[in-house]
């Protein structure tokens, strides 16, 4: 472990230019920096559309920042997000960065036990012991065990939501992004998520979360971090 | 676990440099360059006409550039301009190194012999001499794509199109290329087919560590099979970048246009 913030988040912005909208451009944040230590997990506040999930987003690599720097310590040394090759930003996701979002994208017919076994045979993990941890984790969830061999597109929003944490827990990412995990789960499988967390921020995970729920967000919070603070004028 | 760095990066497989085709003076694509390493997967997306075809067909040495290299890191020779090859030891490199599936199986397969030779074919032109052993690696290889074995010497005209489909990935990855193009691989099938399909493409290309190049104009595809995207319109190379930040982040107008206009269901 180090003492060192596992995620720095430099002078960032975003704007999304539209150019089949007359290039209508919308201005999201400017001038956002935010630094998340090992253990931590910093709890995104702000109301609905002020940019939390484009942070979230810009952070995973999934949007290109307009300006700034997105570093993830990753091996010994911080790869920026927002310069590293296709390449690299798999290898970083692969091994270091999670992610949880709101919506499971899988590819289609596939079985759930498969599908959160995945994250550990793309780290070489044998078949056996994937499917060992797969299983427990999928029973600690409460997910019904007749729902393993089944692909996740029938199922509920909430047993989707938990085939997702499942997928993200199932390693211990050192760093982890959580977009609402929780949205659409009943108070006990809540609870349930809230202990992974609790869990992997003790053994020194850094987190990022968006959380509407407040009992969620006080049961994990390390502290709030204001989008709104950063917002880009219009 | 975590035995495989990622911070060295691995020397290029194949890295491609000005690579430009004129037909007369129509445009097939332009000053296309990208380097691709062992193991990646690199998607080729834009509508028909943007010169995705020519694109991969100057690539995998099907159709000779007006200007610029295909450098191959090949086996005999090293990083190597396959156009500066002789004609001879080109094709026999493609033979030994590369894989093509077409979009239709009919184009990659042989109608008139049987499925399980479509599959041994490649073996055999290797120099494979022993019948018991390649007939052996081909069941292997209809199992490995789930195909009943025991239908090893059927015609490939009494195989569905997805079936086909599956002879032809077969065929191309049994004698253990490190490179494969794929034009379309799921293009003319029925969409539960087509889910299977990828599904065994995407567990082969893990399993194997290939590195594939996939021409394809439907973004569903694109973003399950690929870890990057080029985005052609025009013969050019308006935006590539991360799959899932070029779909859902789009920086050029026409990438915006594109992902826009793909219908939800």
């Amino acid at each position: 472990m180090t003492d060192k913030p596992l995620i720095i988040v430099e002078d960032l912005a975003k704007t999304f230019v539209l150019h089949n909208a007359e290039s209508a451009t919308i201005p999201v944040f400017q001038d956002l920096t935010l630094q998340v230590a090992a253990g931590e997990c910093v709890v995104l506040a702000g109301e609905s559309g002020v940019g939390k999930s484009t942070l979230m987003r810009s952070i995973f690599g999934n949007y290109l920042p307009t300006q700034g720097a997105v570093k993830v310590w990753h091996d010994g040394a911080y790869v920026d997000i927002t310069q590293a090759s296709p390449h690299e930003v798999l290898e970083v996701r692969r091994r270091t960065l999670g992610y949880v979002s709101q919506f499971l994208r899988v590819i289609p017919r596939v079985p759930t036990l498969q599908l959160v076994m995945e994250p550990l045979l793309e780290n070489g993990v044998s078949f056996e012991e994937a499917k060992d941890r797969a299983s427990e984790l999928l029973s600690a969830l409460r997910l019904p065990q007749a729902h393993w061999d089944l692909p996740p597109a029938t199922f509920s929003g909430g047993e989707q939501q938990r085939v997702n944490i499942a997928r993200s827990f199932i390693r211990k990412y050192p760093v982890l992004l959580l977009d609402e995990p929780t949205a659409s789960l009943d108070a006990e499988n809540r609870a349930i998520v809230v202990r992974l967390i609790n869990e992997a921020l003790a053994e020194g995970a850094a987190m990022i979360g968006i959380f509407h729920d407040l009992d969620v967000r006080d049961a994990v919070a390390s502290r709030l971090f204001e989008v709104s603070q950063s917002k880009a004028a219009a | 676990m975590n035995a495989i760095s990622g911070r060295i990066a691995p020397a290029p497989l194949l890295s491609v440099e000005g690579l430009t085709k004129w037909y007369g003076h129509v445009l097939g694509c332009r000053d296309v360059a990208f380097d691709l390493r062992p193991g990646e997967v690199l998607g080729i997306v834009g509508e028909s006409g943007s010169g995705k075809t020519t694109l991969l067909n100057c690539i995998s040495g099907k159709l000779t550039p007006t200007a610029g290299e295909v450098r191959f890191d090949t086996r005999r020779f090293g990083l190597t301009d396959i156009y500066g090859l002789s004609e001879p030891d080109r094709r026999r490199m493609q033979r030994e190194e590369w894989g093509f599936v077409h979009q239709n199986p009919r184009d990659g397969l042989r109608m008139r012999v049987s499925g399980g030779a479509n599959v041994a074919e490649p073996l055999m032109n290797l120099g494979g001499r022993h019948y018991g052993d390649m007939r052996q690696a081909t069941i292997d290889w209809l199992d490995r794509v789930e195909l009943d074995t025991r239908r090893i010497d059927d015609k490939p005209r009494n195989f569905s199109g997805g079936m086909q489909q599956r002879i032809q990935v077969a065929r191309n990855l049994i004698h253990g290329p490190r490179l494969v193009f794929m034009d379309e691989p799921t293009g003319g099938l029925d969409v539960s087919v087509q889910a299977r399909l990828l599904d065994l493409l995407r567990e082969l290309v893990r399993d194997l560590g290939l590195a594939v190049i996939i021409v394809t104009h439907d973004m569903a595809v694109a973003r399950l099979m690929a870890d990057r995207l080029m985005v052609m319109k025009g013969g050019e190379v308006v935006e590539t970048g991360l799959t899932d930040q070029v779909l859902d982040d789009p920086q050029h107008p026409y990438t915006q246009l594109l992902v826009s206009s793909v219908l939800q269901i």
